[in-house]
């Protein structure tokens, strides 16, 4: 559909830049198209059905932003001094599946930080700096923590292997619960699986008896986990009581004080989130210095589990309470692992959010 | 008003489509010589034969260039998004059935389940340094189903054709296809993931509804539908 261009909205994403610029962010502009194979290499296939692709005779395959995260880091990593604030405003571009009335394209103005020192004085900059911008919509602000969850995982009394398989898939809710049941003895092992590890305790030579093996997957890397098999085998269940802890914490949904008593409790039966439990006060308190209301913060302990696979730490999100129909009108988190995924070393940690401007305009946030 | 029926315009699946017809009191013809590809339909007044590639059976429903389509259900699921909005599903056919499976080397013995295949690119990756690679032409149907079996960590690769080759080729590690009686992925060394079925192909009469369907039309596809389903 082709429409005129909108003053209303130029003028109320330029206003949402400045303000971010205020505080100290360097503008950038970054390229709509993006080398495919850098989104497809972060993200895997799933991109595909998210991120428009096109395809340059020259280039190889291009992608439309579906968002500024990537060009944003490797803008940094390559040229930047840290720590650094940047802002940026522009349109981004996803597939939407059939039947979902959301556009494909619109208008996004975001800020960043890219700081090592800090990232708990970081974490609330970012969100205070957005409740600020916010403020006169009367917004619900959502946040959780990625990071306590994966604290969690690594508290679990069980094997290293069996805590990478959970951590791999914390953005993958149906998957994680089919592994937590597995692992948990609650589901059992499959029959083949069974027969399999049989063989294998007597003695059969399983792989002499499958015949050639065609392709790059080699023979020892079958014998090693055919080895990780029989241990997990041999591994005892998770016990329940941290199992239901797990899920507790999944399922944690309260004001965020309260939400934080709650698992500083459940921190006394594992203290492998007790880190975790700490940043998070501390974080809650940096927030409060600077003037947001903790008490009305919402805290999900699940929150931020279905969106893009790269927030690992603090989330966050601002949502019109009077229209659930509508999308978050920002939303925004800690993504060092994907700063690490991108530059190696080089990866700063990095914290930052994204305001919708043509939410902001519809809600009447106009300056 | 004439409906427009789109049938495969050549091999087993036109004869197969034909005799289907036949069987249920509808006598579809080609006219013309063999080059030409136009047909008639006898026994049901108002419908005019479309003969087309099967393959571009689901982009003309979807244009509603024909009202009615014989085609394979996969090629209506991997060619139309939302194929579901498109066209509606009259009856299977009974014929041309393939399984589109996913398929890996019959020497991961470690691999029997889609859990062992996500679990299997995971450590690839870590291994090789690139993404577990999956060769297939059904790229929407196989990444919907990895997806929603949370399959994580792979790689798509195109292959229009002779996919079972690609794993001892090297252009990937396990692919998608369909298959009726396995017999060839036996002869390539792979093996059925046993929950690896994605989808249950056969040759489907398809309505459009996208197409233009006024009430003598509509009329029309009610006598036919009646005779076929006797």
């Amino acid at each position: 559909m082709t429409r005129p261009p909108d003053p209303g909205l130029d003028a109320e994403q330029g206003r949402i830049l400045r303000l971010f610029i205020a505080a100290g962010a360097m503008p950038l502009d970054p390229p709509i198209l993006q080398p495919a194979e850098t989104l497809l290499d972060l993200y895997g296939e799933d991109i595909r059905g998210r991120a428009y692709t096109t395809r340059d005779p020259l280039g190889g395959e291009m992608m439309l932003r579906p968002d500024f995260t990537v060009p944003v880091v490797q803008g940094h990593i390559a040229a930047g001094s840290n720590p650094a604030r940047y802002a940026y405003a522009g349109k981004v571009f996803r597939m939407q599946e059939a039947g979902i009335d959301r556009p494909s394209e619109f208008d996004q103005v975001g800020f960043e930080i890219f700081e090592a020192a800090d990232p708990v004085a970081a974490d609330a900059e970012v969100f205070a700096l957005f409740a600020q911008v916010l403020a006169p919509l009367n917004l619900r602000a959502a946040s959780g923590d990625i990071g306590v969850l994966t604290a969690a995982v690594r508290g679990l009394a069980t094997s290293d292997a069996r805590k990478a398989a959970l951590g791999r898939h914390i953005w993958r809710p149906r998957r994680f619960r089919a592994l937590l049941d597995r692992f948990g003895g609650k589901s059992p092992v499959p029959r083949e699986r069974a027969r399999l590890l049989k063989k294998c305790r007597d003695g059969v030579d399983v792989m002499a008896e499958a015949g050639p093996l065609v392709g790059l997957r080699q023979a020892d890397e079958i014998a090693v986990r055919l080895a990780a098999l029989q241990a997990d085998a041999a591994e005892p269940a998770i016990p329940a009581a941290q199992v239901d802890l797990l899920d507790e914490i999944l399922r944690l949904r309260d004001k965020a004080p309260s939400a934080l008593n709650r698992l500083r409790d459940l921190a006394v039966d594992m203290p492998a989130i007790q880190g975790a439990v700490d940043r998070l006060a501390a974080r809650l308190d940096a927030l409060a210095a600077r003037g947001v209301d903790v008490d009305a913060m919402d805290f999900e302990g699940s929150y931020g589990r279905t969106t893009m696979e790269y927030y690992d730490g603090f989330v966050f999100g601002f949502y019109a309470e009077r229209r659930p129909d509508l999308p978050p009108v920002a939303t925004g988190g800690r993504y060092d692992a994907l700063t690490r995924a991108l530059g190696g070393d080089a990866g700063v940690p990095a914290v930052g959010g994204v305001v919708r401007p043509a939410l902001t305009l519809m809600l009447g946030g106009g300056g | 008003m004439t409906i427009r029926l789109g049938v495969p315009s050549k091999g087993r699946l036109m004869d197969k489509t034909f005799d289907w017809f036949a069987r249920r009191g509808i006598a579809l013809s080609r006219t013309g010589s063999d080059r030409e590809y136009a047909g008639a339909v006898d026994g049901v007044p108002g419908v005019e034969l479309v003969l087309l590639s099967a393959g571009e059976i689901p982009r003309e429903l979807l244009a509603g260039r024909i009202h009615m389509g014989v085609t394979g259900s996969d090629l209506v699921r991997e060619g139309l998004a939302n194929w579901d909005g498109a066209v509606s599903e009259l009856t299977g056919m009974g014929f041309g059935q393939a399984d589109l499976i996913i398929a890996v080397p019959r020497g991961w013995v470690d691999v029997d389940t889609l859990d062992d295949l996500d679990a299997v690119a995971a450590a690839f990756r870590a291994r090789h340094g690139q993404r577990l690679r999956i060769a297939t032409k059904y790229h929407r149907l196989v990444r919907d189903f990895l997806k929603e079996h949370g399959v994580a960590d792979y790689l798509l690769v195109d292959s229009q054709g002779a996919t079972e080759g690609a794993v001892r080729n090297r252009t990937a590690e396990a692919i998608a296809d369909i298959t009726s009686t396995g017999e060839t992925l036996r002869a390539n060394h792979l093996k059925i993931l046993s929950d690896g079925l994605i989808h249950q192909s056969q040759a489907t009469l398809f309505k459009s509804r996208k197409a233009r369907w006024s009430d003598g039309d509509r009329q029309t596809f009610a006598r036919l539908m009646r005779q076929i389903e006797g």
